[in-house]
């Protein structure tokens, strides 16, 4: 597209003059899959491999695009700084000297009472902003424009986003050949990425809510994406209908953002920021608005009580799940949260507060994803269990001011996750498209040796092994707590929220050893194997029998049902032991696992003298905003006391399952559960067995309660009202008018007023007689009541004005 | 020439369209009168841009138009299911919203 | 001026009076015959005004093509050519109170709110060339006519499935 063409008054690219080119054309982002998704859509079928070759070029176009784009990032951050000096030095003059960054362009004139504060923001670096208004959608004073918002948070998400599509993208060639939607498959991973690069660069919340729904769309279609299965179109169906019920959130919270920030004049992203963060805007506002928002992200990043569906999204081939929890879709909310972090840190007063909703509903989650990730047999929803659990500690360290440590965090965990994911994808791909952990995997480190090690430095970066990418960010998210007194320089004082993160430390490490054990560790137990079904008909089923509602628990039937979809003929050589996969699988698996390994390095922390100064500390350096459109925030310090104590927790949890499957299968090589463990013996542990295979019977409450409840009344009161309501007003009238002339009867003079009474009666029954005709059901009778009445209203508009 | 004589009369076309459409029981007749509500409509867009002395009234007519041909397409296009599935265009025979 | 008011009354009642006849003539053939007239009538008033490439548009997609597709429409619903008793419904009364009504409100609006203002006052009825109007479409307005675009596309596929016999 020219914008020339497109837009008549391109107000330019108001973007500061170091930025290069991939910055201030950030466009091209979005734009390569999208078109990547019109030719496989159109011409896919008719290509050599089906429209994968499209998907994968640009894919890599976009990645190759995103490598330049972070290096002409950290040039520019380098020239607005100057240079790699680590020690902020007061640079205010800076500010004034750079009049084409654009801050300065879109911050205007409301925010000179926001220029002392400017004083205090030491290296100022301007976003690389470019805008295109359009002449022809002008409402009152406003102009929708559309435009691209790049700094360092964009930066980073391209890149992850990128990667990680690449990657599932190579992934899938192999995983989903031979499918009967393979070039439908590509177009929509296409398609989801072109959505989510697009969220990412969104400048104006128009965009932003656009994206945000695009992305929703393509993951109903791609979970969906073997929907004849009714499991799946229903999962597929769960998912956008949860997501329904944020985005009511998202949409009210835009539009008090709009009216209060944008003060009814801008839907830009930075004016917004800049408005929330100067303070010019009333907190009341801001409170309200980020409540809604916060909606918002419980449902998109599968936050506790609108999680239930990121589990049931499992139903998608296992390449999408990869895509969907470790880049885009969930992820988004996260994104949105610090995109607009002013609105939630001035909202939600983060700074020197003990707890806050947006704390307390991440470090809810991150116990609730976790405890319950411990009670699923499928490999696939134990990873998601975990990715809620992941995205509370996120969403908790945004929640607790820790900005940086959550974007880190959301780095690292894209690596990780999306290797376990994958790593998941490929077991299942040797054992006969399984997911189940207790009856087809166990002992596969001897089959899978690449997969095998693979995942096991996932695990291990998911649980916080030390040096390992996610015990870094993990331990920044701690420290930026700020609880006990045991970090320096955090922004508040959440002591809960660090007892909660350490104790999910500990809870992920034991389920992440509990699903590692049981897939690569001990013997084969998958269909080839003599006793098969060994061991397996434990007290899963038993607990679930005698919990109430056994309604939604069907391991088998859906594991089953993904099996079958699973399979899709080409690797129909399964007749001997698991093998490993192939290397269209293996080398993304690889490339995932060594960055989940060596991702720490973008964040030394500065305590570390040993390491030189321009090493320390990259990722907040070039990541984190510094601007007027970000709030001030402290920076936490490392804590090597935290970092013990939550290495000694995930330790303890590891031993403890450890210690139990050693146990378990000090017998029996094959067995995955203890024959009279405490879950069988009954009790508490029975009990809480039975609410954790039920999910907190959140999918109960939803289904049988909430919507049983309101849908029947509903209904009912939907049919009575076009039924009765009528006559029964016109019979109530009479009724009401007998029952005055009754009384008028007996007190006044009976004689005058009983005609009038009789008439009055007999004329409220025949006029309700007329009214019960008008619900006919004739489609003209009721345009002629559509047109009366527009009628009759304009012409009390008319003269009333 | 008064601008309000055009007004008047695509007013009076219209209201003559909705009558059209109230009263008709045959499915085509009744998007013939449709079509006279849309010219009703599109004789105002002209006029308006006459007077203000903007092309952008006809460039609207013109969107009606485009708009118009379309919905009569699907228009017919429906009519012609319900007479399949029917026998009859006859709208009042179609209540199944009855209450 | 005289003779464009003079145009312009003839024209207008010729197209009330088949306007009338349209939604009440009990044969459908006739009623679409008068729908020309009545069309042709809106294009002529559009020259009138100075809207001569609308008016030819006009011409050319309503009475070219949408009058060719009722034709279809009625051929194809087998209604009987001639007279017909029952196209009206039993309740022309209710329809013709609500367009009275509706007139009422929109010629009152309308009388109160132009009463005599000339259409030419500020503006010398200029023909606004069909540059100017082309201008404004692939210019300005670039994007609702690609949207206009889509929507036919759509609607033609659309109604190709509606129609069909499966």
């Amino acid at each position: 597209m020219t914008p020339a063409v497109l837009f008549a008054s391109e107000t330019g690219a108001i973007a500061a003059e170091s930025a290069g080119w991939f910055l201030k054309n950030a466009w091209v982002f979005p734009a390569i899959p999208f078109v990547s998704f019109l030719l496989i859509l159109f011409f896919g079928k008719r290509m050599p491999k089906k429209g994968a070759e499209v998907g994968v070029a640009a894919l890599s176009l976009v990645f190759v695009c995103a490598l330049a784009a972070g290096a002409q990032w950290v040039s520019h951050v380098n020239s607005e700084t100057g240079g790699h000096g680590a020690e902020p030095s007061a640079d205010t003059t800076h500010e004034d000297d750079a009049p084409s960054a654009a801050a300065h362009a879109t911050v205007k004139a409301e925010v000179e009472p926001g220029a002392e504060q400017a004083e205090q923001v030491h290296h100022v670096v301007h976003p690389v902003v470019t805008e295109w208004k359009s002449d022809w959608w002008t409402i009152g004073r406003i102009d929708f424009g559309i435009g691209t918002f790049v700094d360092g948070q964009a930066v980073m998400m391209l890149f992850v986003v990128g990667l990680i599509s690449l990657l599932v993208h190579v992934f899938s060639t192999d995983y989903v050949a031979g499918d009967i939607r393979y070039t439908h498959y590509f177009a929509f991973l296409s398609l989801f990425t072109a959505s989510m690069l697009l969220l990412v660069l969104a400048n104006n919340l128009v965009m932003f809510i656009t994206a945000w729904e695009l992305v929703g769309v393509c993951s109903f279609a791609l979970i969906g994406h073997w929907w004849e299965d009714q499991q799946n179109s229903n999962a597929a169906l769960k998912a956008f209908l949860t997501n329904r019920v944020g985005d009511i959130g998202l949409l009210i919270g835009m539009i008090v953002l709009f009216f209060t920030a944008g003060r009814g004049e801008s839907f830009n992203i930075i004016d917004i920021n800049v408005a929330a963060a100067s303070g010019a805007v009333s907190h009341t506002a801001l409170l309200v608005a980020s409540l809604c928002l916060i909606a918002a992200v419980m449902s998109k990043s599968g936050q506790f009580i609108l999680h239930t569906w990121l589990p049931d999204a499992m139903a998608g081939p296992t390449p999408v799940s990869a895509l969907i929890h470790a880049a885009t879709m969930v992820v988004a909310g996260v994104f949105m949260v610090a995109r607009l972090y002013p609105v939630f840190f001035s909202g939600l007063s983060i700074a020197g507060s003990p707890i806050n909703a947006l704390a307390a509903i991440g470090a809810i989650t991150t116990m609730v994803g976790g405890s319950l990730a411990f009670v699923q047999r499928d490999i696939k929803k134990v990873l998601a269990y975990s990715t809620v659990s992941q995205l509370g500690y996120m969403i908790m360290a945004l929640g607790v001011g820790a900005w940086t440590a959550a974007m880190f965090h959301l780095m690292t965990h894209a690596f990780f996750k999306a290797c376990l994911f994958l790593g998941a994808g490929s077991v299942s791909h040797a054992c006969n498209h399984s997911f189940d952990m207790k009856q087809d995997m166990g002992g596969l480190r001897k089959y899978m040796p690449r997969t095998h090690v693979t995942f096991l430095i996932g695990t291990l970066a998911l649980s916080g092994f030390p040096l390992l990418s996610g015990f870094w960010s993990k331990d920044e998210i701690l420290a930026g707590t700020g609880g006990f007194g045991l970090s320096e320089g955090a922004n508040g004082n959440y002591h809960l929220m660090l007892v909660m993160g350490l104790m999910t430390g500990a809870m992920t490490a034991a389920y992440m050893t509990r699903c590692y054990w049981l897939t690569f560790l001990g013997e084969w137990r998958g269909a080839d194997s003599p006793n098969a079904h060994h061991g397996t008909h434990g007290h899963d089923d038993e607990a679930v029998a005698v919990t109430v509602l056994a309604h939604h628990d069907d391991h088998a039937a859906e594991h089953d049902v993904a099996g079958a979809h699973d399979s899709h003929d080409a690797h129909d050589a399964h007749a001997g032991l698991p093998h490993e996969s192939g290397p269209r699988i293996t080398v993304p698996l690889m490339v995932l696992a060594a960055l989940a390994t060596v991702a720490s390095v973008a964040n030394i922390p500065a305590a570390f003298s040993f390491v030189p100064a321009s090493w320390r500390l990259r990722f907040e350096h070039y990541i984190e905003p510094k601007s007027l459109y970000f709030p001030k925030l402290d920076h936490s310090e490392f804590s090597p006391v935290i970092a013990i104590i939550s290495v000694v927790a995930s330790s303890i949890g590891c031993a403890l399952v450890v210690l139990y499957f050693r146990k378990v299968q000090a017998g029996d090589p094959k067995a995955t559960e203890l024959t009279n463990g405490p879950v069988s013996r009954g009790g508490l542990p029975k009990l809480a067995y039975g609410v954790l295979v039920n999910k907190f019977y959140l999918d109960w409450l939803y289904t049988d309660v909430i919507v049983a409840t309101v849908k029947g009344p509903i209904a009912r009161g939907a049919n009575w009202f076009n039924k009765c309501v009528l006559d029964a007003i016109v019979i109530g009238a009479a009724t009401v008018s007998k029952r005055i002339a009754g009384f008028t009867y007996a007190v006044l003079d009976q004689q005058v007023v009983d005609g009038v009474v009789n008439g009055s009666g007999i004329k409220a029954a025949e006029t309700g007689g007329f009214l019960r005709r008008m619900q006919n059901g004739r489609v003209q009778g009721y345009a002629a009541l559509m047109f009366g009445a527009t009628a009759i209203l304009a012409g009390v508009l008319v003269l009333a004005i | 020439m008064w601008l309000n004589q055009f007004l008047l009369l695509g007013a009076l076309l219209f209201c003559i369209g909705v009558y059209g459409v109230l009263a008709r029981r045959n499915g085509v007749m009744v998007l013939m009168s449709i079509e006279l509500l849309l010219n009703a409509v599109n004789l105002n867009f002209i006029a308006f841009g006459a007077y203000h002395g903007t092309p952008v009234g006809q460039v609207f007519a013109l969107f009606v138009i485009g708009v118009a041909a379309a919905e009569v397409g699907v228009g017919l296009a429906i009519v012609l299911l319900i007479y399949r599935n029917r026998s009859s265009i006859d709208l009042e025979s179609v209540d199944l919203l009855k209450g | 001026m005289v003779a464009q008011n003079i145009f312009f009354a003839i024209i207008a009642l010729a197209m009330v009076a088949s306007a009338v006849r349209v939604v009440t003539s009990k044969n459908i053939l006739h009623a679409a015959l008068y729908l020309v007239v009545v069309l042709a009538g809106i294009a002529a008033q559009f020259i009138i005004t100075g809207a001569e490439f609308t008016g030819v548009t006009q011409v050319l997609v309503y009475i070219g093509a949408v009058l060719v597709l009722f034709l279809f429409g009625i051929m194809l619903t087998r209604a009987r050519i001639g007279r017909e008793e029952s196209v009206d419904g039993d309740r022309r009364w209710l329809a013709g109170v609500v367009a009275l009504l509706l007139f009422a409100v929109m010629a009152y609006a309308l009388v109160d709110a132009f009463d005599t203002e000339a259409l030419d006052a500020q503006n010398a009825l200029e023909p606004q060339s069909t540059q100017m109007v082309s201008d404004a479409i692939f210019h300005d307005y670039l994007i609702p006519f690609e949207a206009v675009s889509f929507l036919l596309l759509a609607a033609l596929i659309g109604a190709i499935v509606v129609a069909r016999k499966e």
